[in-house]
C-alpha cells in the first residue's frame, strides 16, 4: 500500500508540471528550489539539505571536461533535465503492495519469480524511489542492512554518515557533484562484521521518463572481515530526447572485507551515462568491479578502487560494446596507497559499425611504497572497417619497489576463424557471433551463472546485422 | 657587460627582440623573412601551455615559461678552436657541420665525391640562398602538433642557422653525415634547425651531437628536426642529446615516409635539466616501416618529458616505436604516445613499447601510451612496463661474486642493449655506451 507523505511545499513555486502521473515531481531545470523541493518531499535531515545545496555550487561552477573527454558531454541540456521525480511510494516491504503495473515492467525485465526467491533481496528501482525492498529474514537477523539512500541517512546514520560521500567527495568530478546535489535513490548497504552474505544483493533500476535523468547513489559498507556481491542491471525504454543518468557508488571495504559489484548497463542509446565508482579498500580488503557496459549513447566511467591499507587488492573486469552512434568511455582508475598493494585491469571491448570504444586508465603509485603491483590488459575487437577503438591510459610509479605492467591490443575477427565455421555450415552472422563470445569469453565466466547468460544472449543480439 | 651588447643579444622578453632579429640576420629572401614574421606574430598571440592540456599531463610548465631572461642571438665570445677539435666523435664521415651558439665555428665539411653526384650538406642559411625551391617545398610543412606550438613558433621567428642534407636519388650512402651544436654563451637562447630530405631510393644517416662548451652556463634551446624519406628511401637520424644539466631543451621532431621507406629516428638523451621532446612519425605512403627509438638515462633531478605521435595516414605499412628509460636518484620521466590509424590505414601494424627501470626510490615514471585506431583491419599494440631489476638475474651476478653494483650496472646495459644495438654505426654505439657508463659513475 503506497501513502503519500504529509509534505509542506508551495506548489506554484517553479514551473512544475503535471501532466504526468508521477505523484511528485520537481519539475525541470535545477536551482536551490529543486533541491529544497526534494529534500522537502523526501524528509531530509537539515545537514543533507546543507550537502546538497554544496553540491550544486560545485556543479555550477565546474566546466564539463571536454578538454579530454568527448565533446558530446556539451549535448546535455541541464535545463532540460527532470531532477526528481517519485511515485510517492516509501518503500515497500512486500511483493503484494508492489503496484501492478510496476510489477508488469518488471515481468518484463526478465526477472523471474523462482529467482526472486532465490535472490537474497531484490531492491527494484522504478524511477527514483526503491519501489521495491524485501530481504530475507536471516539477513536481517544477521544485521545486514539493505535499504534506500534516503532511508539510509535518515534511520541509520551513525553507520553511513561516517563514509557517505567521502570516498566519492562532491567535487570529485562535474557528475559526482550533479548527483551530490540532487541524489535519490540507489542502495545503502551495512554488513556487520565476519557476516558473509552468501547470495548477491541485486537491484533493478529502470528509467522511464522522458526527460529523466536518474540519479541514484549507493554505499555499501562491509565491517571487517565481512563478504557481500551486489549486481545492478539497467535497462531502459527508448525516448525521443536524451536522458541523463549520474550515479555515484561508494564502497568501504574495511579490514579484510571483500566487496565484489558487478553491473549490466544496458541503457536505451539516448542516454548520457556518466557515473563515478569507487572503492576504499583497508588492510588486506578486496574490492573487485565487474562492469558491462552495452547500452546509452555516450558512457562515462572508470570504476576505481584506493588501495588505502597494507595489502589491499583492488580489480576491474570490464566488457563494453559499442554499437552505431554509441561511445563507451570505460576504464579504471587504480590507486596504490599502501604497501604491497596489488591491483588488475582487465578491459575488453568490442566496437561494431560506426562505435567507437574508449579506455581510459589511471594506476597511480605516487608515493614510495613497497611491493605494489598493477596488471592491466586491455583488448579491442574492432568489427567493421568503420568501428573505432582508442586507449588512453596514465601510469605514474614513484620509486624501484614497485612493478607495473600494462598491455592493449587491437585486433579484428580473423577472417580464417569466420572461414572455418561457414565452412562447417554456419551462418555469416552466426559465425560473427560466435567469435565475439570467444573473444570475451574468459571475462565471462568471471560473472555469475546468471549474468553470463544474459550477456551473451545480449551479445548476439547487438551483434545481429552487423556482418554484410 | 657592455650596453652595445645588451643592444645586440636581446632577452626574450625585449620587445625589441625580433626586430633586432631580423636585422641581423642577413637574409633577403621575402618568403623567409615574412614567415619569420608570421612566427613571431603566431607565438605572441599564442598562449603558453597549460597543465590540464592533455598534451602537458604531468609536466612542469612553469620551467619552459619563465625564460625570458635568455638572450637571442648571443655569441660566443671566446676562441671556439677547441670545439671544432672536440668535434670528432666519429672517424669516417661523409661530412660534417660544426655550429656554436647557432652559427658557423668551421667551414663546412663534405665529401668532394659526393658533392659532385648531387648532394647537398650546408647550412640552412646557405641552402636557402642556393637552393630556395628546394627549402621551400620542405621547410617547416610538418608540424609534431604535440602541444608546444608556441615554443615551434618562437624557434621559427628566431632561428638564425641549421642543417641542410639532401640526398638525391638511388644514391645510397654508408658514413654518416655529423652536425655538431655546441651551446657557448651563458644564458643564450638557441634555436638549432635540421631539415634532412632523402630522395627515391636514397640512402643516407646524419648524427647530430648537441653539446654544451661549459658546465656552468645556462642555456634555453628549441631544435627543430624534420626527416622527409622520398620513396624506397632509407634515412637513419641520430640525435645524441648531451646538453648541460643547467639546460632547459626542446625538441620538436617529424619524421615524414613516403611509399616503401625504410626510415629510423633515435633520441639519446644524457643532458639538459629539463628536455621536452615531441616526434611524430606521419605515414603516407604504403609498404613503408617507420622506427622511432630512445634511450634515456635521468639522474639527478632531471626531467624528460616525451611525446609521440605515430600517424598511419596509408595502408599497408608499420610502424615501431620503443622508448626506454633508466630512471636515477630523483629524476622524473614522462613518455605520451599515441598511435593515430587513420580510417583508411588498413592493414597496419604499429607497435608502441615504453619501459622504465628505476633504479631509485625517490624516481619517478609517468607512461602514457595511448591508440586511436579508426580502421578494422590493423595489428596494434601497446605496452608499457614500470619495476626494478629483475631479482632472480641480480641474483645470478651476486651468487657468482660481482659486486651488485657492477651488477646493476652491467644489467642497465643489456637493457639498452636493445636500443644501441639499433645504432647503425659500431664507434656511435660505443660511445652511446661510454655516456650511460658515465651516468653511473658521476
Amino acid at each position: 500500500m503506497s501513502t503519500t507523505p504529509d509534505i509542506n511545499v508551495e506548489r506554484d513555486v517553479g514551473d512544475f508540471h503535471y501532466e504526468t502521473d508521477y505523484e511528485f515531481d520537481a519539475g525541470v531545470g535545477l536551482n536551490e528550489k529543486t533541491i529544497d523541493y526534494i529534500v522537502d518531499v523526501k524528509g531530509e535531515d537539515d545537514w543533507v539539505r546543507e550537502f546538497r545545496k554544496k553540491a550544486l555550487k560545485v556543479f555550477q561552477d565546474k566546466p564539463n571536461p571536454t578538454h579530454w573527454a568527448s565533446k558530446d558531454i556539451e549535448n546535455i541540456n541541464y535545463e532540460k533535465i527532470r531532477y526528481y521525480l517519485s511515485k510517492g511510494q516509501r518503500p515497500s516491504r512486500s511483493w503484494d503492495e508492489v503496484p501492478d503495473d510496476v510489477k508488469e515492467t518488471f515481468e518484463r525485465l526478465g526477472i523471474p519469480e523462482k529467482e526472486r526467491a532465490f535472490l537474497a533481496g531484490v531492491e527494484a528501482q522504478f524511477d527514483s524511489e526503491a519501489s521495491y525492498s524485501n530481504m530475507k529474514e536471516e539477513l536481517a537477523k544477521e544485521g545486514v542492512i539493505f535499504v534506500g539512500s534516503t532511508e539510509g541517512l535518515k534511520e541509520h546514520p551513525e553507520i553511513f554518515k561516517k563514509f557517505f560521500g567521502k570516498v566519492i567527495p562532491t567535487g570529485d568530478n562535474k557528475f559526482s557533484a550533479l548527483n551530490s546535489a540532487v541524489f535519490s535513490g540507489g542502495s545503502f548497504i551495512y554488513v556487520p562484521p565476519g557476516v558473509k552474505v552468501k547470495q548477491p544483493l541485486q537491484a533493478y533500476f529502470r528509467i522511464n521518463a522522458e526527460n529523466f535523468g536518474q540519479f541514484e547513489r549507493t554505499l555499501i559498507i562491509a565491517d571487517e572481515g565481512a563478504e557481500v556481491t551486489y549486481m545492478e542491471g539497467c535497462t531502459a525504454p527508448k525516448f525521443e530526447t536524451t536522458t541523463l543518468h549520474s550515479a555515484v557508488v561508494e564502497l568501504v571495504a574495511l579490514k579484510g572485507a571483500k566487496i565484489q559489484y558487478i553491473t549490466v548497463q544496458n541503457w536505451s542509446a539516448n542516454v548520457f551515462n556518466m557515473v563515478t565508482k569507487r572503492g576504499l579498500a583497508m588492510d588486506d580488503a578486496e574490492i573487485k568491479w565487474i562492469d558491462c557496459n552495452i547500452g546509452s549513447r555516450l558512457t562515462m566511467k572508470y570504476p576505481g578502487v584506493i588501495m588505502r591499507g597494507p595489502g589491499a587488492r583492488g580489480e576491474v573486469l570490464s566488457i563494453a560494446l559499442a554499437h552505431d552512434g554509441q561511445h563507451q568511455d570505460t576504464g579504471s582508475k587504480m590507486i596504490h596507497a599502501a604497501d604491497n598493494t596489488t591491483s588488475n585491469i582487465i578491459s575488453k571491448s568490442i566496437s561494431i559499425g560506426e562505435g567507437r570504444s574508449t579506455y581510459r586508465g589511471v594506476v597511480s603509485i605516487p608515493r614510495q611504497l613497497k611491493g605494489c603491483k598493477n596488471n592491466t590488459e586491455c583488448d579491442a575487437l574492432l568489427i567493421n572497417t568503420n568501428s573505432r577503438t582508442d586507449t588512453y591510459p596514465a601510469i605514474t610509479v614513484k620509486g624501484n619497489q614497485s612493478t607495473v605492467q600494462h598491455e592493449a591490443s587491437v585486433s579484428k575477427v580473423s577472417a580464417e576463424q569466420i572461414f572455418y565455421m561457414m565452412q562447417r555450415g554456419l551462418p555469416e552472422g552466426d559465425a560473427m557471433s560466435l567469435a565475439v563470445n570467444g573473444f570475451v569469453n574468459d571475462l565471462i565466466r568471471e560473472f555469475p551463472m546468471e549474468y553470463s547468460v544474459e550477456l551473451k544472449r545480449l551479445i548476439d543480439l547487438e551483434m545481429e546485422g552487423s556482418v554484410g | 657587460m657592455s650596453d652595445t651588447l645588451v643592444l645586440s643579444h636581446p632577452s626574450l622578453d625585449d620587445p625589441k627582440v625580433f626586430s633586432v632579429h631580423q636585422e641581423q640576420t642577413g637574409i633577403d629572401e621575402e618568403w623567409f623573412k615574412s614567415a619569420q614574421q608570421e612566427a613571431w606574430n603566431r607565438y605572441t598571440e599564442l598562449p603558453y601551455p597549460v597543465r590540464t592540456n592533455e598534451k602537458w599531463r604531468f609536466a612542469n610548465i612553469k620551467h619552459f615559461t619563465n625564460t625570458g631572461s635568455y638572450r637571442t642571438a648571443a655569441q660566443a665570445d671566446e676562441d671556439t678552436a677547441h670545439l671544432v677539435e672536440e668535434s670528432h666523435r666519429l672517424d669516417k664521415v661523409a661530412g660534417r657541420i660544426i655550429l656554436a651558439d647557432d652559427a658557423l665555428a668551421a667551414p663546412v665539411e663534405l665529401d668532394e665525391d659526393l658533392r659532385k653526384k648531387g648532394v647537398i650538406f650546408t647550412t640552412l642559411f646557405e641552402a636557402i640562398r642556393e637552393h630556395p625551391d628546394l627549402v621551400k617545398e620542405y621547410f617547416m610543412k610538418q608540424s609534431p602538433d604535440l602541444g608546444s606550438e608556441k615554443f615551434e613558433a618562437l624557434h621559427l621567428a628566431l632561428l638564425r642557422n641549421g642543417v641542410f642534407l639532401y640526398v638525391p636519388d638511388n644514391l645510397e650512402i654508408e658514413a654518416p653525415f655529423m652536425a655538431y651544436n655546441w651551446a657557448v654563451a651563458d644564458k643564450a637562447a638557441l634555436f638549432p634547425h635540421t631539415l634532412f630530405v632523402t630522395g627515391t631510393n636514397a640512402k643516407a644517416s646524419l648524427v647530430e651531437f648537441q653539446e654544451a662548451a661549459h658546465e656552468e652556463t645556462e642555456h634555453f634551446i628549441i631544435a627543430n628536426a624534420h626527416l622527409f624519406a622520398g620513396d624506397g628511401a632509407k634515412p637513419s637520424h641520430t640525435i645524441v642529446q648531451n646538453w648541460n644539466a643547467n639546460t632547459l631543451s626542446f625538441q620538436l621532431n617529424t619524421n615524414n615516409a613516403q611509399r616503401d621507406t625504410n626510415s629510423k629516428s633515435t633520441l639519446i638523451n644524457v643532458g639538459s635539466s629539463h628536455a621536452r621532446q615531441e616526434v611524430h612519425g606521419k605515414i603516407f605512403g604504403s609498404g613503408s616501416n617507420v622506427e622511432m627509438y630512445a634511450l634515456n638515462v635521468p639522474t639527478g633531478s632531471q626531467e624528460i618529458d616525451q611525446r609521440t605521435l605515430q600517424t598511419h595516414i596509408a595502408p599497408n605499412s608499420r610502424s615501431d616505436l620503443l622508448f626506454k628509460n633508466a630512471l636515477i636518484d630523483q629524476s622524473r620521466t614522462i613518455f605520451s604516445g599515441l598511435i593515430i590509424v587513420e580510417e583508411n590505414a588498413q592493414q597496419t601494424d604499429a607497435y608502441q613499447t615504453n619501459n622504465n627501470l628505476m633504479l631509485s626510490e625517490k624516481a619517478e615514471a609517468n607512461s602514457l601510451p595511448g591508440l586511436e585506431i579508426k580502421a578494422n583491419d590493423v595489428k596494434c599494440s601497446h605496452g608499457a612496463t614500470t619495476g626494478n631489476m629483475d631479482d632472480a638475474e641480480l641474483f645470478y651476478f651476486l651468487a657468482r661474486g660481482i659486486p651488485k653494483k657492477k651488477a646493476i650496472e652491467l644489467m642497465v646495459f643489456g637493457y639498452f642493449e636493445e636500443i644501441i644495438g639499433k645504432l647503425d654505426n659500431e664507434q656511435l654505439a660505443d660511445y652511446v655506451r661510454e655516456l650511460v657508463q658515465h651516468k653511473f659513475t658521476d
